[in-house]
């Protein structure tokens, strides 16, 4: 698929006057169009640093924008607004403004590895996806992702007892993001589930409401774990100018 | 080959936690198709969570340590290969043993995660990581399986299906794109041969290591059933009757959305989805509920009974 290049030229940058004059030559309309051009402060000329200190983001300076990532994306197969190339462009250029406008498209991206798999240039274009949906998040110009959330969840459950039971994964997701559990076509998915299943398996998987599985002696493992966390959430906050986040 | 052959005939297994739940009738075909096979499984105890796609995301390196910590726990129960069934554990692991080698940040974080939790720190080098597919291939073979084959596939028409974490990326998998009798990342091929001994007709499926939107199931609910529709689609217009997955993910991820379709998209499709250790375990002549098939939301049973493999 061919990537659709977007122009950085905006329709409210190019400016006319509808009549004008100027030393006795007439240049009303488009003669006298002009695009209003960038100043240096319009650059956010830490956003790449920023972006590189957090975990994934390290090799985004690696970038000579082939657009192979672009070309073999699968998300950007399914909307082409998605897209890595451009994204690293901009962030290597610091135009924070037009990276905002896809702001919240950015944690979409599906980590099929396609892009990763692709670049000659050890970007890991899917760790910065990641990387840049942090940043993002961090400097509050989105909320938490639904990816984000999710991903929260999945992985405080590792960290607590090193194991997930995958129902109470799918049940915190749900209670965090406020939506119903349910959904019609989870109800039909149990239902054909329900229909075959002997009632054995079934008690086992209602007894895995009670009884959650857990890796045994984790408690050494957990607290050098939530340690790490603290301590690599401190750093990251810090790189980005932030303050502790002691209230989070 | 003979030395794989010989290496993998006892394996320390690691199932990981979608093998526990969605995927247990993934766990189910493969340790039955195993003792089947007379091949020696021994579940790595004290296991734990790989971090599958999730953790990563909170930090890379934490990926590392949790995967790091199971194949040091394979290596004190005392064995050299590990063989993760699961796409995503597997990537997982191979993708530590290749940060434990290469990247020295990874190195000292896991040296001293591991230090903290009170156990040894894993070395790359000390075990192996295969694939369920890696380890069927490698000691029955195709020939071993043509030899067992009850109930051919002969009539059905299979749709290969490998998803992303499989093969890619390229480097973690140093092993494949090594020759023929190797594992191609473009064209992945391990479990079309196996099908293919077992009786199977592979349809040319253009789909195979496509994804399926697995690590956005739930939380972008609409794309992932997009990108499964495309699946399934593709795998109907290849002529195929069932689609072969080697994945939970994967497998879980082309059952619920095939249901999603219908109820949101209004879209039906009627391939049947399968994982290859249920079709290989019925072609060697196993009951389908000795390898789960009643598990799987897909009722694949009367196609197997009309294409005469039941």
């Amino acid at each position: 698929m061919p990537i659709h290049e977007k122009s950085l030229i905006r329709p409210e940058n190019l400016h006319s006057h509808e009549e004008l004059e100027i030393e006795g030559v007439d240049v009303s309309g488009h003669w006298s169009t002009f695009i209003e051009s960038r100043v240096i402060t319009d650059y956010n000329e830490q956003m790449e640093e920023e972006i590189a200190a957090l975990p994934g983001g390290e090799n985004i300076h690696r970038c000579w924008q082939c657009g192979s990532c672009t070309n073999s994306c699968t998300v950007h197969a399914v909307n082409p607004d998605f897209n890595p190339r451009y994204w690293i462009y901009l962030i290597r250029t610091g135009m924070e403004d037009e990276l905002l406008r896809d702001k919240d498209i950015i944690w979409r991206c599906v980590s099929c590895n396609k892009c990763t798999y692709a670049c000659p240039r050890d970007v890991v274009p899917e760790a910065v996806m990641k990387a840049t949906a942090h940043w993002l998040e961090l400097k509050g110009h989105t909320e938490p992702s639904p990816s984000m959330q999710f991903d929260e969840e999945f992985s405080s459950q590792v960290f607590e007892t090193g194991k997930i039971e995958e129902s109470r994964v799918i049940r915190g997701f749900f209670a965090r993001t406020g939506q119903p559990l349910m959904q019609e076509w989870l109800i039909e998915m149990g239902k054909r589930i329900a229909r075959k299943l002997p009632i054995k398996m079934g008690i086992a998987m209602g007894l895995g409401f009670l009884f959650r599985p857990r890796t045994s002696n984790w408690g050494g493992a957990k607290a050098a774990i939530n340690e790490y966390v603290k301590e690599q959430k401190a750093a990251q906050r810090k790189a980005l100018g932030l303050n502790s986040g002691a209230g989070d | 080959m003979s030395d794989k052959k010989a290496k993998y005939q006892k394996v320390a297994y690691y199932p990981g936690c979608a093998l526990e739940g969605t995927g247990h009738a993934y766990n189910r075909s493969t340790k039955a198709v195993g003792k089947e096979l007379g091949l020696d499984l021994h579940e790595i105890k004290n296991w734990n969570c790989c971090g599958a796609m999730e953790v990563k995301n909170i930090d890379p390196k934490l990926q590392t340590y949790l995967s790091a910590r199971n194949m040091q726990l394979a290596q004190d129960q005392g064995f050299d290969t590990v063989m993760a069934p699961c796409n995503g554990c597997y990537h997982n692991l191979k993708k530590a043993e290749y940060d434990l080698e290469h990247d020295d940040a990874s190195k000292e974080v896991n040296g001293r995660l591991s230090a903290k939790a009170g156990h040894g720190s894993y070395e790359p080098g000390g075990v192996e990581t295969i694939h369920a597919l890696d380890w069927i291939k490698h000691t029955v073979g195709e020939d071993g399986i043509r030899d067992r084959v009850k109930n051919s596939l002969s009539g059905l028409k299979i749709a290969n299906y490998y998803g992303c974490m499989y093969t890619r990326p390229r480097h973690i998998f140093p092993e494949k794109d090594q020759g023929p009798d190797t594992e191609s990342t473009s064209e992945p091929h391990f479990m079309d041969d196996i099908l293919e001994a077992a009786g199977a007709e592979n349809v040319d499926f253009p789909l195979k290591t496509a994804c399926c939107g697995g690590a956005h199931t739930l939380s972008d609910s609409d794309m992932s059933t997009k990108l499964v529709l495309n699946i399934l689609q593709a795998a109907e217009a290849s002529g195929a009757d069932v689609i072969a997955t080697e994945c939970p993910t994967c497998h879980s991820g082309l059952e619920m959305h095939q249901v999603r379709a219908e109820k949101t998209l209004g879209v039906k499709t009627s391939v049947k989805i399968m994982y290859f250790t249920q079709l290989l375990g019925v072609a060697m002549g196993m009951k389908p509920k000795k390898v789960g098939v009643h598990e799987n939301v897909s009722d694949s049973v009367p196609m197997l009974k009309e294409k005469g493999v039941l």
